[in-house]
């Protein structure tokens, strides 16, 4: 019998893509290597990783809203 | 630089005074509410909301490490020393995952460290003990990198000597934080961590804002940042490093990020933050909070860039071959001598406060899970007191013979070997939370071999400077890439205790009970059988 606080399948797919998505973009270091384009001085390289940081707390707020109305709180 | 800097000196030792002083006067008032006991410490450790735990928890990711070490990585090394950002944001994800899970688990079988939950779950003291000791090992490295983090501020403030006297101002960092911890356990510095974190953030702000602009704004910071990494380095010939990564480096970067990110939420003191919350939905939140931190550490990495950027000061830090000094050097350059002892003062007690938590937090796996459980299962909580405050000595004494063993060209290296190490509980405790199918004997072996592994690259690892543990990172073998031994080490472990599980479970080798549910891993607040836990934080 399924625990009633655990979360539907839907969601947890939508979830594990939320979550697993900054260690892709993160872990492709190749990809964001790179100088150009260049944001307020800062070169591709760091403003693209500090962008992230944020994306990454969005992702991880959006996957709480998600489990806790799926999960009952 | 030669002569003490009065000024620096005088604020920096008042705002120290003062946050201590605060510190155990709060401790003191509070005090009259309970007993004299353990216990007593508990008031940290019940029903802490988002608000309370974010302070908390961001405390354990401001210290010396942000301040100093990975500034310095980044200013002797350039894009390289990066790594510490994607690692800041990676360990969010796994904290969501792993978080809750353990706050449940913990809160329904009233586990108060990770080895007590690790034993539970497989059945086997001797798994628990390998993860206890694990952590204590781990520690060391780490709080000897906040000693180095204190050692800078007080270098630069002028408090230093020739000969015997050379060693001043460690020996001195080291005698603060001995006599902090002893009195003042660990209520204090819960108490503390507001103001810290509030001066630490003053601090912060103020030089990221402040500085750009005197010294001609990001895109001339960068700029110069890359003309002085390009020049060759005497000792090498080759250049020190560049602003983005190379193909010889962006393993490494990706292996140091993610070896960490898997360390960050394990280590004995992140834990004892995660489970003093109140609720299991304040850690899912907090996940989402915390990366706030890690967007300003981020950075505070670039003050390595901004310490380049300034010729003099980037003069000073390679005339003291001492790359740890680049930020305080900064400080102590660009700003009056009023602020930049508040600044200091911010770092000291920014040091000082994690390493007092960190040596509780490993005296806590030795008391519980050490002496009580294999030495006097009935020892009073007296004697447990005793011994605590005995271990939380000799782990400092730990951490003092890796500062004076190792190279300090880059601190930040004292954390990675701690990563090598604790990285290797990660199966039993961040694996063992979602799935039982391990077999207690082969994560047993996957981690004996493993923290050999581990132990000896790193051991192996030489450089001009120095013959042993010069780096953290390695070849990889058949790979023929450099990533980071924490990761190499991890995957060997892996397939350690999955092979060995399948022969285990093949031959019916009798494995442990698992005295958990499925169920206690969802378990909230208010749910039958949960437990509060107001000892978490008391012996």
């Amino acid at each position: 019998m399924p625990d009633p606080r655990s979360t539907s399948p839907a969601v947890r797919v939508v979830v594990a893509v939320l979550l697993i998505a900054p260690f892709v973009v993160y872990l492709a270091v190749p990809s964001y290597a790179r100088v150009k384009p260049r944001l307020a001085g800062f070169p591709f390289f760091y403003w693209w990783q500090l962008l992230w940081v944020i994306i990454t707390a969005v992702f991880i707020g959006i996957a709480y809203l998600l489990t806790r109305t799926g999960g009952r709180r | 630089m030669s002569d003490v800097n009065g000024v620096e000196l005088t604020v920096f030792i008042i705002f120290f005074a003062l946050v201590t002083v605060m510190g155990f006067a709060a401790a003191r008032w509070r005090r009259g509410q309970t007993l004299m006991h353990l216990d007593e410490w508990g008031l940290a450790g019940r029903g802490f909301g988002t608000f309370t735990t974010w302070f908390l928890l961001g405390g354990d990711l401001y210290t010396a490490y942000t301040f100093i070490a990975v500034p310095a990585a980044v200013f002797a090394g350039g894009a390289m020393g990066f790594w510490a950002l994607p690692y800041a944001a990676i360990a969010y994800p796994i904290v969501f995952l792993i978080g809750p899970r353990l706050w449940s688990v913990s809160h329904v079988h009233g586990y108060v460290t990770t080895a007590d939950f690790v034993r539970g779950r497989f059945g086997s003291k001797s798994l628990g003990l390998a993860v206890a000791l694990t952590g204590i090992m781990a520690m060391m490295p780490y709080i000897a990198l906040q000693l180095v983090g204190i050692q800078a501020v007080l270098t630069v403030i002028g408090v230093k000597g020739s000969g015997l006297a050379k060693d001043l101002p460690l020996l001195i960092a080291f005698a603060l934080l001995a006599a902090y911890t002893y009195t003042s356990g660990l209520r204090a510095p819960a108490l503390i961590a507001f103001v810290k974190d509030s001066l630490i953030y003053l601090v912060i702000i103020v030089a990221i804002i402040y500085i750009p602009t005197k010294l001609g704004g990001w895109g001339h910071i960068f700029d110069s940042a890359q003309a002085s990494l390009a020049k060759p380095n005497p000792a090498t010939g080759k250049p020190s490093g560049s602003l983005i990564t190379s193909d010889m480096t962006h393993w490494a970067y990706g292996t140091l990020a993610l070896g960490s990110a898997l360390a960050l939420f394990i280590y004995p003191h992140t834990v004892t933050g995660t489970l003093a919350s109140g609720r299991r939905n304040v850690i899912k939140r907090n996940a989402a909070l915390l990366p706030a931190y890690s967007l300003l550490l981020g950075l505070l990495a670039l003050l390595g860039y901004m310490a380049l950027a300034q010729p003099d000061v980037a003069a000073a830090v390679k005339a003291a071959k001492n790359p740890q000094l680049a930020v305080p050097t900064l400080f102590d350059h660009v700003f009056p001598s009023w602020f930049a002892g508040v600044a200091f003062a911010a770092i000291g007690v920014g040091a000082l406060v994690p390493a007092a938590i960190m040596s509780i937090a490993a005296s806590n796996l030795f008391t519980r899970n050490v002496y009580k459980e294999f030495f006097r299962p009935d020892a009073s909580p007296a004697e447990q007191t005793r011994v605590a405050q005995l271990v939380s000595l000799l782990v400092k004494l730990g951490a003092l013979v890796f500062v004076l063993a190792f190279d300090k060209t880059l601190s930040i290296n004292l954390q990675l070997l701690g990563g090598i190490w604790i990285v290797q509980t990660f199966p039993s405790l961040g694996l063992g939370l979602y799935t039982r199918w391990f077999h207690r004997w082969a994560l047993l072996a996957g981690w004996a071999v493993a923290m050999v592994y581990g132990t000896l690259t790193a051991y192996n690892q030489h450089s001009p400077a120095q013959r042993h543990f010069a780096q953290s990172t390695a070849d990889v073998p058949f790979l023929h890439h450099t990533a980071y031994i924490a990761l190499t080490a991890f995957v060997l472990n892996m397939v350690v205790v999955l092979v060995l599980t399948a022969i285990l479970r093949a031959a019916r080798v009798p494995d442990g009970t698992d005295e958990t549910d499925d169920g206690d891993y969802l378990a909230d607040a208010g749910d039958p059988g949960v437990r509060e836990r107001p000892e978490l934080v008391a012996e």
